[in-house]
This record gives C-alpha cells, sequence and structure tokens, in this order.
C-alpha cells in the first residue's frame, strides 16, 4: 500500500517497527527465517528431538526457579521440600513437574543424540555441534545428579554416596576430588549446600552460553540430511519452509509434550522418601535412576570378572576409551559415500545402543 | 491490512450462502481455539499462582487472630514497653509510668517501619521518617504519619495480659 514516493501516514505499531528495525536490522532476522528450510524425508521425524529437548530445559528453568522460591539448602533442605510437598499450594505438583521432565529432557537428549548419530549430522562442518551437544549431555547428567541429592531423603542420600565412589577409582587424586565434590568425608549439609551451588548457578552458567552456541550452530549449517538422502540429486530432495510450517509442527511437539509432561506430573506425583539418616540402613531395592543404570551395571559386570582395585581402574579406564571414541566420531567416520568406514561407525552405533539397552534390562532385572 | 481489507470487499460482492457459511464457521473455529488456548493457559497458571500466594494464605489465617495472650507481661515493669507479633504484624504493649496499660500496632501508618516507644518523652517515635504518635491513645501527633495507630483492648490479670481486637 506504501510507496516510495509518497509518504503515507503509518500505523503506531509500524512506526514503533521502523525504529527498533532501523537499530537492530529485525528485517534482516525475518528475511534470513523466511529463506530457512528443512528437509523432508523418511527420518523427519527425528529432527523434532533437539527441539522437544530444549522446550523441556526452558520449563526446568521455569520449574526450578519456582523451587527456588521455597527451597532451602543445608540443614534444613529436607524440611524445605517437604514443605514444598505437603504444604504449599501445588508445591507437589511443581516439584513432580521438576523431577519428571529432568528424566524425559535426558531420555530426549538421548534420542537426539542416537537420531544425529545414525543419520551421520555430525560430519563436516558439523563438528562442533556433535561436541556441544556432547558437553551439553554430560553438564545435563551433573544437573540430574546434583539435583538428585537436594531434597536430601533416603534414595538422594545413598544415591549420592554411591555416586561420589566413581571419582574415588581415579588413580592418585580419586579421594581428593571425591571429597572435594561432598565437602568433607561424609554427605551432610556442606554437600547439599555446595550441590545446590553447583545446580542452580554453576551449571547454569556453563550450560547457557554453550546451548547458545549449539543452537547457532544449527542456524549456521541447518537440518543435516541422512546418507540415503545425501546421495540423491538436490531436484529429488523435499523440503518445507522453517517458517511457519516446522515452526509450527514444532510448536505442536513442544504442546504435546508439555501435555504428557502434565499427565506423568499430575498422575505420578513424585515421592518424598523419609529424611536421609546415615544411621538407618539402606532400603532394599535401592537402585540409580534409569539414565546411570547402564553404567552402573557395566562397572559392576566389569567387578565380577576382574574383582578387586583393579577391575575399578580397568572399568574406569574402559569407559574413558569407549565415551571418548564415541565424542571423537567425527574424526574417524569422515568418508561421505556409505562406504566400509562408515558402515563401521554405524556398527559401532547399534552395539553402543545394544550395551546400553541390555545393561540397563539386566541392571532392573537383578533389583528384584 | 488495507490489502485483506480490499479483498474482504471483494468477496462481499460475491456472497454466496456457502461463502458465508463456510466464514461462519472459520470464525466459530478460531472462537473455540481462542477459548480452548485461554482455558490451557489459565489451567497452567492458577496452580502456580496458588503456589506463589501461599505464604499470604497463610499469614491471612494468622491475621484472623483477634487476641493474644502474653504470659507473665503483668510483671512489665512501670515505664517499658513489651514488643510482640499479633498475627503476622508488629504490636507493644506499654506500662506507662503512671500504672495505665496500653495496647497499639507497632506498624507505622506512613510506609509501614516498626515504631519505638520512648518512655522519658512518653511518646512514640518512628526513627524512618520521623513520626511521633501519642503513646496513651495512637493518635498522629507530628510528622508525616496520616492515620493514628491501631488501639487495643487490654486486660491485666494474675498470670499475663490479654490483648484483644477493639
Amino acid at each position: 500500500m506504501s510507496t516510495k514516493t509518497i509518504a503515507v501516514p503509518k500505523t503506531a505499531a509500524g512506526a514503533v517497527y521502523d525504529w527498533v528495525d532501523e537499530r537492530l536490522g529485525l528485517s534482516e532476522l525475518a528475511a534470513f527465517a523466511r529463506h530457512k528450510t528443512v528437509p523432508v524425508h523418511a527420518q523427519s521425524f527425528w529432527y523434532y528431538w533437539g527441539g522437544i529437548s530444549l522446550f523441556l530445559f526452558l520449563v526446568q528453568c521455569f520449574t526450578g526457579v519456582l523451587l527456588l522460591v521455597y527451597y532451602r539448602p543445608g540443614v534444613e533442605a529436607y524440611e524445605s521440600v517437604r514443605q514444598i510437598t505437603f504444604v504449599m499450594h501445588f508445591g507437589w505438583l511443581i516439584r513432580s513437574a521438576h523431577a519428571w521432565s529432568a528424566n524425559l529432557l535426558i531420555f530426549a537428549i538421548l534420542v537426539h543424540m542416537f537420531s544425529v548419530y545414525f543419520m551421520k549430522a555430525y560430519r563436516k562442518p558439523r563438528e562442533f555441534g556433535w561436541l556441544s551437544g556432547m558437553a551439553l549431555l554430560g553438564l545435563a547428567s551433573v544437573f540430574g545428579f546434583s539435583g538428585y541429592l537436594l531434597p536430601m531423603d533416603e534414595l538422594s542420600y545413598f544415591a549420592t554416596k554411591v555416586g561420589l565412589q566413581i571419582p574415588m577409582a581415579i588413580p592418585w587424586i580419586g579421594p581428593m576430588v571425591a571429597s572435594m565434590l561432598r565437602g568433607g568425608p561424609e554427605v551432610s549439609e556442606f554437600t547439599v549446600q555446595r550441590f545446590f551451588a553447583l545446580h542452580v548457578v554453576v551449571l547454569p552458567a556453563l550450560f547457557l552460553p554453550l546451548l547458545g552456541f549449539h543452537l547457532w550452530l544449527v542456524q549456521r549449517y541447518g537440518n543435516a540430511v541422512p546418507p540415503s538422502e545425501e546421495v540423491k540429486p538436490l531436484r529429488e530432495r523435499k523440503s518445507i519452509p522453517f517458517m511457519p510450517n516446522f515452526l509450527r509442527k514444532d510448536l505442536a511437539m513442544w504442546l504435546i509434550s508439555l501435555n504428557i509432561l502434565a499427565l506423568l506430573a499430575s498422575v505420578f506425583p513424585w515421592a518424598l522418601g523419609r529424611q536421609a539418616d546415615s544411621l538407618v540402613p539402606a532400603p532394599a531395592g535401592i537402585h540409580p535412576e534409569w539414565y546411570f543404570m547402564s553404567p552402573f551395571e557395566m562397572l559392576k559386570l566389569l567387578g565380577n570378572v576382574l574383582p578387586g582395585e583393579f577391575g575399578e581402574i580397568a572399568g574406569i579406564l574402559l569407559f574413558t576409551l569407549g565415551i571418548g571414541l564415541w565424542i571423537l566420531i567425527p574424526f574417524y567416520d569422515i568418508k561421505r559415500e556409505s562406504g566400509q568406514r562408515a558402515r563401521a561407525a554405524h556398527y559401532f552405533g547399534l552395539l553402543a545402543v545394544f550395551a546400553l539397552l541390555a545393561t540397563t534390562v539386566i541392571g532392573y532385572w537383578t533389583i528384584r | 491490512m488495507s490489502d485483506q481489507v480490499v479483498l474482504v470487499d471483494e468477496g462481499k460482492l460475491e456472497l454466496t450462502s456457502e461463502g458465508a457459511a463456510e466464514r461462519n464457521s472459520r470464525r466459530a473455529f478460531l472462537a473455540a481455539a481462542g477459548a480452548a488456548g485461554l482455558l490451557y493457559t489459565a489451567a497452567l497458571a492458577y496452580p502456580i499462582y496458588r503456589y506463589l500466594a501461599s505464604p499470604e494464605e497463610m499469614a491471612l489465617s494468622a491475621t484472623a487472630i483477634t487476641e493474644v495472650t502474653l504470659k507473665d507481661a503483668q510483671k512489665l515493669p512501670l515505664g517499658s514497653v513489651l514488643m510482640f507479633r499479633f498475627g503476622p504484624s508488629p504490636a507493644m504493649l506499654i506500662h506507662h509510668a503512671d500504672g495505665r496499660w496500653v495496647g497499639l500496632s507497632a506498624v507505622c501508618t506512613h510506609l509501614g517501619c516498626t515504631v519505638q516507644y520512648e518512655s522519658q518523652a512518653d511518646r512514640i517515635h518512628c526513627a524512618c521518617h520521623g513520626g511521633v504518635y501519642n503513646a496513651y491513645t495512637g493518635a498522629n501527633v507530628s510528622g508525616p504519619p496520616p492515620k493514628p495507630l491501631t488501639l487495643y483492648k487490654v486486660a491485666v490479670n494474675e498470670t499475663g495480659v490479654e490483648v484483644k481486637r477493639a
């Protein structure tokens, strides 16, 4: 409607937009968003999982701040969580949502990671995407481990005690590292206090810039296509615009995730055990969270084969080696066509999935 | 914006009953979707509001308290004050030099600081902005306070002092 020759009086909103646009370059962003496309193929479903992970992280930030309103670390930790769960209106729901969302977040990140792995989306130029993603997964598991202690009930107490045995197995510096994390020789109010600082300040401060970097890379390079699509000529490949087509689907996925979360959090409220007491024996059937079950079980199995300190050190070494190989995949699986080497990486991935699932099943099987 | 208006106008010119029905059903759909979205947001916002408002509600039940018994307060010396909590808010029990007992709210009516009884001047003073109250009636004497302090009923017996809302 407005032409360049005549100065047509603008609406107030238009004038504000122009003012901001002139300074921040919004129309460049809008142009960028208009040109962004997302490939469509048989494996497109897996593209949603990064977005779902992002959404659940936002849920964690939001519910985490709400819990922070009443949570008190240190000696009062258990009492304050009891208050949140049983005294404050809907406190049980907020806490339940935070705990369930933490689990769903780890699950979504794992699905995202394996889909990236099998689509070979870590190859040039996306190596940094893979590396930053692995670092984010590492931080997410430390988030999970530190958050698990904060209610200071029986389960969190023993889980932390057992979990801190893992750094103990590092040769030479192990005991020092463990007691630095623990804040003394035993899990106590000092441990809760420093895990709290880690959970709400240190980890977010590391996670957020890394997440920004990860998302920036996704914008820069776009979605990778799996090798089966890559072999097709360009004109046979299909894609949809990001704005608004893919974004709409993405938001629909967020809504579905939120509904699943709300259902789980309200129908299966997260329990609060008895207050941690080092004099009360560990409850029967105690076991790590599902996402720590596999490494726990692997170490246990290896301990049966190689008993004693040697087995512990061998376990840690083997673990470090396996994770190292996994992280470094972009540097040795570099061939673009689906040749022999590419297949080797594929089988390594299948082996990793199988080992994770098998040891998790064995872990849960042997509890009973 | 004006482009759309023009389109709508053109549509009006060749309006069929089918087109009207379609537009009505689209309008109905948008209204339903908007209502569903509002309900959804409300369902999320309600528990969060109640959660954050919990301490306020607890304080409200404390405000419902209409009397406080101060054990052994009858032993309060002449010319001195006992600060206590009346429900959630601070209050003061003054035993004047002439033997009279006075119970008053200790929240300054200006900006809510806790006021102080000064026995030498036999007055109540607020250090924040220099408000002065009468120590017998709670009347605002000078300075910024717009209203007197709330006066309570006081009953002294052998075991303590009962303070009641008037």
